[in-house]
């Protein structure tokens, strides 16, 4: 042991503080770091979104006023078409650009905040660095994922509130937002998918150690995810509603279910063969026949109807004879869909999906750095 | 005080490769430990594992007498400084040094902001844009600033002019000097290590060759040189590290503890670094085992 | 206040050189009585060695006498080395001036002068002690 008799001890007033306090001052210390890490990226976010929602606030009360004009009123009676036309081509432009920008939020926050949250620090080396100031490796993992997975849940989340409150009467006019091009763009799904994103990068970014390919890694999977889940998962999540209906002659022609979502809609014969899709017959769902040189008259893509036309003055055959044929092959409209009804119920259940995983990849990252790395 | 380091067994595998086979060492507190090798000898892997960046394949390390990265208490008491100083580039001196304040509750920041004023350093100057000396020193000041009980700095002066290493070297003696301080620094460099360091380990080959006080290497290591004779012939407790033979003479580096009798050796001093040169030959001689005996021409 | 410096390749310790350099400068009368030694802290900031270097080195001139510690003060010199020799120092400096210009005309050169004086010294002295 060193004798120091000529030694100027520099002695620190600020000593030391309890086992709690100092727990608490370096979590504290760790959130700092972390905001001054990603100061700037919040700080443009949100100012994107501070934009965004002056733009709504600004043209949005416009909208319902145009809305409640010219579209309301048709709507009870039912002879909308032109109206709506007419409603849908307002600030187009706009809602093109506010859909793409929910779209788009999840995907970017997880590239850019998830993606090289830990990847970045292990590729410089800071790692080093921080992880041997005085709190463990643990802590400093838990604010960070926190502070920067809420942070980007509330930018999407944010978002999705106002161009949801903003496209309403866009909305109501489409009735289209249970289809799997809105049901991302609208409501809680965005946030699920952030949350979701945000994790997969950090996740990929601890095994792959570096940020760009992780960045690329996370683009990647939530294009993945969301195709998988919108297209195998979803229409999955409760059993949807078949409801046969009957094949009137000429062709139902694409039922539409208002506010909801249409799965397939399949034209049946009598053995229960599925002969067409969307109202009609055969893969583009038309309906067409042929009068033959004796007089009888083919349906296309099903056979021949019994017995004879009447003979008609115009070129399309008499309706009487078309419907009996139909029941004669016994065609029939199955159509299976989600109803309207069950809209908030999936988007509960698809948020707390990816919620579910995006918890589960938080914790393999806990678990990796912590008991795994190096 | 608690021994400031200590290994048994410790050994450190990459894929196939060993980094670290059986390590064990004690390095006693209060001491300016040095840690040298060649290149890739192990050093930055000894280091690591000992503030906890890396894990053991096999074996044990305690710091300050218990396992690495234990608890934040025991991360207070630690200084660590990284092989080539990470810093994060887009922060500035300024907030390192918050950064340090914020991580560490025995921060002494009068002690950092005065250290980084005597090093004629802009404290809103990015970290990025530091050369290697200026980072070098930054990352000192927050090791330092910390007031820990063991300092362990991996490699800390290797790409540093000699001006910046000197300056280095003072600012770190003197930072012992102020506190009672154990510190354990790795460096290629043995003419540095002879000046600051009082305890040494030199690693090689993956293993430790020797260790221990400087002042009773130094006493205890001689070499002798005489007329050509056969190794078997030696001074009874005196243990060959190096050997050399010309036709007419023989040069030898021993350890031991008595004195040499025998007049037909002549006995002489060595400097730290010949000791250091002779175990990492005879360990570069070890790894090559298929070269027989100790014989090196001249 | 008297500045150190190390010479690495002399062969002599650390310690010892310090030691020698403050007996030096206390023969010279550099240091008198009362005067402080450097501080641990600013020898090392100087020279960049090891604090223990330098604590042993006044440690070892406590024991000779020279120095004394004041805890959370200084080092301070307590003896001084210069005496009356001192005074001879002139005259014997000019003697030796002229001797050194005669081996050089004899056309001794560095080495040989050194040499030469170490070998008599070594000699006289041996004969001192028998």
């Amino acid at each position: 042991m060193k004798g120091k008799t000529t030694m100027l001890r520099s002695v620190n007033p600020s000593a030391e503080a309890g086992p709690v306090g100092r727990a608490r001052s370096t979590a504290l210390g760790a959130i700092l770091l972390t905001w001054r890490q990603v100061r700037a990226q919040v700080l443009l976010a949100f100012g994107l979104l501070a934009l965004v929602a002056i733009v709504a606030i600004i043209t949005g009360p416009h909208l319902v006023h145009l809305y409640d004009v010219n579209v309301a009123p048709c709507q009870s009676h039912n002879d909308c078409s032109s109206a709506s036309s007419a409603f849908l081509l307002n600030d187009h432009f706009l809602q093109a650009t506010l859909n793409t920008l929910v779209l788009v939020a999840p995907a970017l926050t997880g590239m850019f905040w998830g993606a090289p949250l830990i990847s970045r620090e292990l590729e410089t080396g800071t790692y080093r660095l921080v992880w041997t100031q005085s709190l463990t490796r643990g802590r400093w993992l838990a604010v960070k994922i926190g502070l920067v997975g809420l942070a980007s849940m509330a930018v999407s989340g944010l978002l999705s509130l106002i161009v949801t409150w903003w496209s309403s009467p866009f909305d109501r006019v489409n009735l289209n937002r249970f289809t799997p091009a809105m049901f991302g763009e609208r409501g809680l799904t965005p946030i699920g998918y952030a949350a979701f994103a945000f994790a997969f990068g950090v996740a990929a970014g601890v095994l792959i150690r570096r940020a760009v390919p992780t960045m690329a890694a996370t683009l990647a999977a939530v294009v993945a995810a969301r195709l998988a889940i919108g297209y195998l998962v979803r229409p999955h999540l409760v059993a949807p509603i078949r409801s046969t209906m009957p094949f009137p002659a000429g062709g139902a022609g694409p039922t539409a279910v208002p506010g909801g979502w249409t799965l397939s809609q399949q034209t049946i014969n009598a053995a229960g063969h599925v002969i067409g899709q969307n109202g009609g017959i055969g893969s583009n769902g038309g309906f067409g026949f042929q009068q033959n040189s004796n007089g009888t008259l083919v349906l296309q893509g099903v056979g021949t109807c019994p017995g004879k036309p009447p003979v008609q003055l115009a070129r399309s055959p008499h309706p009487g004879f078309l419907q009996a044929c139909v029941k004669h092959f016994g065609l029939r409209d199955v159509l299976t869909y989600q109803p309207a009804s069950r809209y908030w119920a999936f988007q509960w259940y698809e948020t707390a999906i990816f919620l579910a995983l995006a918890l589960a990849l938080a914790g393999f990252s806990f678990w990796w750095v912590r008991r795994r790395l190096t | 005080m608690t021994v400031a380091l200590e290994t048994q067994g410790l050994s450190k595998r990459y894929g196939r490769r060993w980094a670290l086979r059986s390590c064990t060492l004690t390095v006693p507190p209060g001491r300016v430990a040095g840690l040298v090798g060649p290149n890739g000898a192990g050093k930055s892997t000894l280091l690591q594992l000992a503030v906890g960046l890396l894990r053991p394949t096999a074996g044990t390390v305690a710091v300050l007498g218990g396992p690495p990265a234990h608890d934040p208490e025991q991360l207070a008491r630690i200084g660590y400084v990284a092989q080539d100083t990470p810093v994060y580039a887009a922060l500035s001196i300024r907030e390192h040094l918050r950064l340090g304040a914020w991580l560490n509750p025995r921060w002494d920041n009068e002690m950092a902001e005065r250290r980084i004023a005597q090093l004629g350093l802009d404290p809103g100057q990015r970290a990025g844009k530091l050369s290697g000396g200026q980072r070098a020193q930054l990352a000192l000041t927050l090791a330092l600033a910390k007031r820990p009980d063991l300092l362990i700095l991996d490699e800390p002066v290797a790409s540093l002019d000699p001006l910046a290493r000197r300056e280095f070297l003072q600012h770190l003696m003197e930072a012992v000097a102020e506190r009672e301080m154990s510190v354990v620094l790795s460096s290629h460099l043995v003419a540095d290590l002879e000046r600051v360091c009082d305890y040494l380990i030199v690693l090689a080959a993956a293993h430790v060759q020797v260790t221990g006080e400087v002042e009773n290497l130094l006493a205890s290591h001689r070499r002798l040189t005489g007329p050509r004779c056969d190794p078997a012939r030696l001074p009874a407790g005196q243990d060959v590290i190096e050997a050399s033979h010309t036709d007419r003479q023989s040069s030898l580096i021993v350890r031991g503890e008595g004195p040499v009798h025998d007049p037909a050796w002549t006995v002489g001093q060595l400097s730290l670094e010949d000791v250091v040169l002779a175990y990492m030959s005879r360990a570069g001689r070890a790894q090559n085992a298929s070269r027989p005996g100790l014989e090196v021409l001249r | 206040m008297i500045e150190f410096h190390l010479d690495a390749r002399s062969g002599v310790a650390p310690y010892q050189q310090l030691i020698q350099q403050v007996r030096h400068a206390l023969r010279l009368g550099l240091l008198r009585e009362g005067d402080q030694l450097p501080t641990v802290k600013d020898v090392v900031g100087l020279l960049a060695i090891n604090p223990n270097t330098v604590l042993k080195a006044y440690r070892e001139l406590e024991y000779q006498g020279l120095a004394a510690a004041r805890p959370g003060v200084g080092t301070f010199v307590t003896k001084t080395l210069s005496d009356a020799s001192l005074a001879a120092h002139g005259p014997l400096r000019q003697d030796l001036r002229r001797w050194l210009g005669r081996a050089r005309q004899a056309g001794l050169d560095d080495e040989s002068i050194e040499a030469l004086f170490m070998n008599t010294f070594r000699a006289v002295a041996g004969e001192d002690v028998a």
